[in-house]
């Protein structure tokens, strides 16, 4: 698709799209620009509830653009006490007295519902109050998380101010092997430059590897940006994105590409073809090796869903790994698929079943185990593997419990076996 | 803005968010979300920080969620101003948000817990009362000093929009 717009040579996409936000022209890393949002997302957690319900009434009570505005009750959904229940209460009140007509509850983690529901435009700035909306950036489109008062802001303004990153370029090159996937490309490419290595920066990736990836997998790649610190995570759109937005009848946006003289402060090429499955150790997302360095460490809960990896290819994967298998006795496996429509669609084609019948336990759509809030919460000195995309201490529970990170054939594989384990043993029918 | 003072508390790197303000308690209510501030990596935090003491860090201070109860936290419990090394992007953005002042200083290695530090956010310059050494912060940008000095992105906001309002 051809890219509109008028623009000075040699900017990176993340550039363009922040310049035509600003109504630029030209911009350079460093500057301080007031930018339009074209989406503004905000969750339970830290939505209305946290500042913006008491705060906009000081703000003249209004929203600038109530159908760019997008709420989505996903980590709190199912509730699993009053207090839970009473955020859930708030935050489906407020929507309604305000006038936002797209309000979303308990059909999985927010950033795949923007997905799905086609928010994730190629060329907008999308600004969300969780973390991980970078995961847009599969599509072209600037995520970028942001707090609860900064949120607020744009309610009232529409507009926030950014400093123009620079960006980083990331070139996977070949194909990835069997049992291989855009989960440990991403944690390869974290401990590549370490967890504040890309801090206010751009990722931009790019490469024949991820031109052969699934618009799903690069969401997995992009949602991970920002555990290297990353403003967002971006990626070309192509035919790939596109046909996904025509399936869902979704708005194009404005697609935007880096100029072949555009300026990168850092760029790194990589080879696909000889990586491994990845596993991040416990409590550091970039304390990454590979699966058969970790193979043998023991593990009580296997966790396969979020925003990260809780995707149909993701759920295929991990059925492929445990069909006719049987999940260890001593591990818990949980599994939530990341959105009610690839629940329902994993339920039509036998996955679900699949993975019920090797003992795992397939819970509501949503983020709660993620971050312990519900729905899997690991006690002390327990350890887990989870396809989620953050193993700091206390997140899924505990301070004292432990998480390994990685794909979701590698915590299949590891729900089989009580601990780490290499899912290419199973994918490739030959056990060691 | 005027000086501030303070005792040291003393972190390492990547003291993250859920370290800051862990996600078990953000369904509770903002005073008991500040008791548990820092719980994560030090359980005494709360029941030792007093009144404008300082918390200095090392690499990447903030790194995680976009939570702002973790820079709100640490202001609620006392703590005047946050110096590290560099900080997390969506951290720094909330503690200014929020009202707190933060610096990046990187030359801070022998600075100890327990030492009492002057810091004047205006200039970013910083002195050690205990040992009087003297460091240089990275002085604050115009945006981000234009915040911090209405108190925070409410209070400026309030300026623009504030009379617009019903109420």
């Amino acid at each position: 698709m051809k890219q509109e717009g008028v623009w000075a040579m040699g900017m990176t996409m993340a550039e363009k799209i922040i310049a035509r936000a600003a109504k630029r022209e030209q911009l350079i890393p460093g500057q301080f620009v007031w930018a339009d949002v074209d989406t503004a997302m905000m969750d339970d957690l830290l939505g209305p509830r946290v500042v913006i319900a008491e705060q906009i009434k000081r703000l003249g009570n209004t929203i600038w653009d109530r159908d760019k505005v997008v709420i989505i009750s996903d980590h709190y959904s199912p509730a699993a006490n009053i207090t839970q229940a009473e955020i859930l209460k708030f935050t489906r009140n407020w929507a309604h007295e305000y006038g936002i007509r797209q309000y979303f509850e308990g059909i999985g983690p927010c950033h795949q519902i923007l997905a799905e529901k086609g928010f994730d435009r190629p060329g907008t700035l999308l600004v969300g109050t969780d973390s991980h909306t970078c995961m847009a950036g599969a599509f072209g489109c600037f995520g970028t998380g942001i707090g609860s008062t900064e949120m607020l802001g744009v309610l009232v303004s529409g507009q926030i101010w950014l400093r123009v990153p620079e960006s980083m370029r990331f070139v996977w090159q070949g194909q990835l092997q069997t049992g291989v996937y855009a989960k440990d490309l991403v944690l390869k490419t974290i401990c590549s430059i370490g967890q504040a290595g890309a801090t206010y920066k751009v990722m931009e990736f790019a490469g024949s590897c991820i031109e052969r990836l699934s618009v799903d997998d690069r969401m997995t790649i992009a949602n991970m940006a920002v555990e290297a610190g990353a403003k967002t995570g971006i990626m070309a759109p192509d035919e790939k994105v596109f046909s996904y937005l025509d399936a869902i009848g979704a708005d194009k946006g404005t697609p935007v590409y880096s100029d072949a003289d555009a300026k990168y402060c850092y760029s790194a090429e990589f080879d696909a073809a000889v990586l491994t499955p990845q596993i991040a150790l416990p409590n550091e997302v970039d304390k990454v090796v590979s699966v058969t360095d970790a193979a043998g460490e023991t593990i009580h809960q296997a966790y396969l869903g979020s925003c990260t990896n809780g995707r149909y290819q993701d759920l295929q994967e991990a059925a492929k790994v445990l069909r006719g298998r049987k999940v260890c006795d001593s591990v818990r496996m949980i599994v939530s698929p990341a959105s009610h429509s690839i629940y329902n669609r994993a339920m039509r084609d036998g996955i679900l079943q699949v993975l019920s019948d090797a003992g795992a336990m397939i819970v509501a759509p949503g983020c709660g185990a993620c971050l312990g809030l519900h729905s899997g919460i690991l006690a002390s000195h327990e350890r887990a593997i989870s396809s989620t995309n953050r193993n700091f201490v206390g997140r899924m529970g505990h301070k004292d419990a432990e998480i390994f990170l990685g794909s979701p054939a590698s915590v299949a594989a590891a729900a089989i076996e009580g601990c780490i384990a290499d899912p290419r043993n199973y994918l490739q029918g030959v056990l060691v | 803005m005027s000086n501030l003072q303070g005792k040291v508390f003393l972190y390492g790197d990547n003291i993250n968010t859920d370290l800051i303000s862990p996600p078990q308690y953000l369904e509770k209510s903002m005073d008991i979300i500040a008791q548990h501030a820092m719980e994560g990596v030090d359980e005494d935090f709360s029941k030792q920080v007093r009144q404008g003491d300082i918390i200095v860090a090392g690499e990447n201070f903030g790194p995680g969620s976009s939570r702002e109860t973790a820079p709100i936290a640490l202001k609620m419990s006392g703590v005047s101003v946050v110096i590290a090394k560099f900080f997390a992007r969506i951290f720094y953005r909330n503690a200014i948000n929020v009202g707190l002042p933060v610096l990046e200083c990187r030359n801070i290695d022998d600075i100890k817990a327990g030492d009492v530090l002057e810091v004047d956010m205006g200039s970013g310059a910083i002195r050690n009362l205990t040992t009087g050494v003297s460091y240089q912060a990275e002085p604050l940008s115009d945006t981000v000093a234009e915040i911090l000095s209405a108190g925070g992105l409410v209070p400026l906001l309030e300026k623009k929009f504030g009379d617009k309002g019903a109420t």
